[in-house]
């Protein structure tokens, strides 16, 4: 038979290992190239255009981006800016994760409540929000705290309760928590069921699945847009400045009024920025990797790896 | 303690317009071993979850252990039971599912000691050393730290049994446990299985395995189309079927 023919013929032993010659990628050194004279000529810009001596305020002016770089106001606008960052993006997870599970309950009043609150925030911009919280005091002058409809138990201005602080944190808080529910509701959505009525089997309540089983595991999915969320964050704390709030933009702003040096200015500012995002994104690594435990076999290539992998032949 | 495990009379479940169970009366004894054969959209699976109350039933009744599934009598009343009373009930019963349904961020020990500690209060270091003993029962003593995505399905199916097991459940029932498994992989998971009947545990399992339901079962039952076709003895139903249907779909899967 043709099959046993076959294998009489097969020489015996491994037969010799493959010696080809690699295809090669002439377009790839063409692509580098033109991308490296691009960026040398960027470069050749940003470093000799430190302005000439006859146009005041002209050019990047590197050495007043140094002086000012560490400047005490600078680094309070900073520090403003993390501690806003922070607690605007915990109430928005907060909300985001009550309007999520809100919006997946079978009472309709209740997950219409929700989805109107994502309807309105998400659907008005940020800035109008700031500035609508921040002249309140305008819409209600007094604020009362009480039983609806009953007793007022405080009873107080609202020049005192809505200070810059508390509108900046409301308008960034209550919008972000729009946005996280829509994460936070895709990240539930994406456990499998099984994994509920798994647990229903075992007797466990709804509250215990939902802490214990399905947002662990919608954690996956819901980390990586949370990521940019915060992100994003960092950076719109910036339009807090249109209500005074003394973050990192309102901190150079202040300067440059007085000594007009904006461009240098706003290159510190995005230094700042630039540095405190990329704290973000190590942070992000490292939560993704504690999140995404148990999903694949081999953790994901640590970036190091990846570099190494450049100039192997499987590339 | 009563002499029946699950007793249903004429259970009828719809899903919308959709009949799927038409009236099933069945009863399993306690220690006894029931598998229920019969082709797919016959009903089986759905009668399975029916009774932890996976599904709600529309009509007739079914009880575990003598207590009526979901609901409670009184005075000639059903009244629903609450969420924290369907839990009870539920933790006494077993499942194991056809895809395993494993915690995936959890090892193989933390998805067995997870239910004793949340739901039975089990201090955690008791709860480890009983989950570590069923592991070995089902002989992956070497895989406690490991995660499901690194088991084979076979593994996982025997995790998932011994995740079940430390409920110390009364009944367990099996929807369809080797339909997903590579054929050299049913083997290990119908040994443990068939371990756990000779030690006596009550067991509902929905199987196409004709060869098990024939070895360990003490009655089977043959389902069509949402009905009851034949039930009794294996040799009886699987040696010599009394019912068209049941002799048709015998020769299809042997």
């Amino acid at each position: 038979m043709a099959t046993s023919k076959l294998t009489e013929e097969r020489p015996t032993g491994r037969p010799d290992e493959i010696k080809a010659v690699p295809v090669r990628h002439p377009g790839r050194w063409i692509a580098a190239a033109i991308v490296l004279v691009i960026a040398a000529s960027i470069a050749r810009t940003i470093i000799s255009g430190a302005g000439s001596k006859t146009v005041p305020n002209s050019g990047f002016q590197w050495h007043v981006v140094g002086q000012y770089l560490f400047d005490s106001r600078v680094l309070h606008g900073v520090v403003v800016t993390i501690y806003v960052t922070a607690l605007a993006m915990v109430i928005g997870i907060v909300l985001g994760v009550i309007a999520a599970i809100m919006r997946l309950s079978p009472n309709p009043i209740v997950s219409g409540a929700s989805w109107l609150y994502i309807w309105f925030f998400r659907g008005t911009p940020l800035l109008v929000q700031i500035i609508f919280w921040y002249n309140l005091q305008a819409l209600f002058p007094t604020i009362s705290l009480g039983i609806p409809f009953g007793p007022a138990l405080i009873h107080t201005h609202a020049n005192t309760v809505i200070t810059t602080l508390v509108a900046g944190l409301l308008a960034l808080g209550l919008n972000e928590g729009a946005y996280m529910s829509e994460i936070v509701r895709a990240g539930i959505i994406s456990v499998d069921e099984g994994q509920s009525q798994a647990a229903q089997a075992l007797g466990m309540s709804r509250l215990q699945i939902m802490r214990l089983i399905v947002l662990p595991q919608a954690m996956r999915v819901i980390i990586p847009p949370t990521g940019n969320e915060t992100i994003s964050m960092l950076k719109n704390t910036s339009l807090l400045s249109v209500i005074s709030l003394g973050e990192l933009l309102f901190a150079a702003q202040t300067i440059y009024d007085v000594n007009y040096k904006v461009i240098p200015l706003l290159i510190v500012v995005s230094i700042w920025y630039l540095v405190m995002t990329s704290v973000l994104y190590v942070g992000q690594y490292f939560i993704e990797r504690h999140y995404g435990r148990g999903f694949s076999r081999a953790q994901r290539a640590t970036m190091r790896e990846r570099w190494l992998s450049i100039g192997s032949k499987q590339q | 303690m009563s002499e029946l495990m699950v007793k249903a009379e004429g259970v009828h479940k719809s899903f919308g317009r959709l009949e799927v169970l038409k009236g099933i009366d069945l009863e399993v004894r306690r220690g006894e071993v029931m598998c229920i054969l019969g082709p797919s959209g016959s009903g089986k699976s759905t009668f399975l979850r029916c009774i932890n109350h996976l599904e709600k039933i529309n009509a007739g009744r079914l009880s575990v252990d003598g207590e009526l599934v979901g609901y409670r009598e009184k005075g000639g009343k059903l009244y629903e039971l609450n969420e924290r009373e369907v839990a009870r009930e539920r933790a006494e019963i077993g499942m194991v599912f056809q895809h395993f349904n494993l915690f995936p961020h959890m090892t193989a020990l933390e998805n067995v000691t997870l239910a004793p500690i949340q739901v039975k209060d089990v201090p955690r270091s008791d709860a480890r050393n009983r989950g570590q003993q069923l592991l070995q029962r089902v002989g992956l003593g070497d895989k406690l730290a490991t995660y499901p995505v690194a088991l084979s399905g076979g593994q996982q199916q025997r995790v998932a049994i011994a995740r079940s097991l430390a409920m110390e459940p009364k009944l367990m029932l099996f929807d369809e446990p080797t339909s997903a498994l590579d054929p050299e992989l049913v083997g290990e998971v119908l040994d443990v299985m068939r371990q756990l009947a000779r030690d006596g545990m009550t067991m509902i399992v929905v199987t196409h395995e004709i060869g098990f339901a024939r070895e360990v079962a003490d009655a089977v039952v043959f389902m069509d189309d949402g009905v009851v076709v034949e039930s009794g003895p294996p040799a009886e139903v699987l040696g010599a079927p009394r019912h068209e249907r049941t002799r048709a779909f015998l020769s299809k899967v042997l």
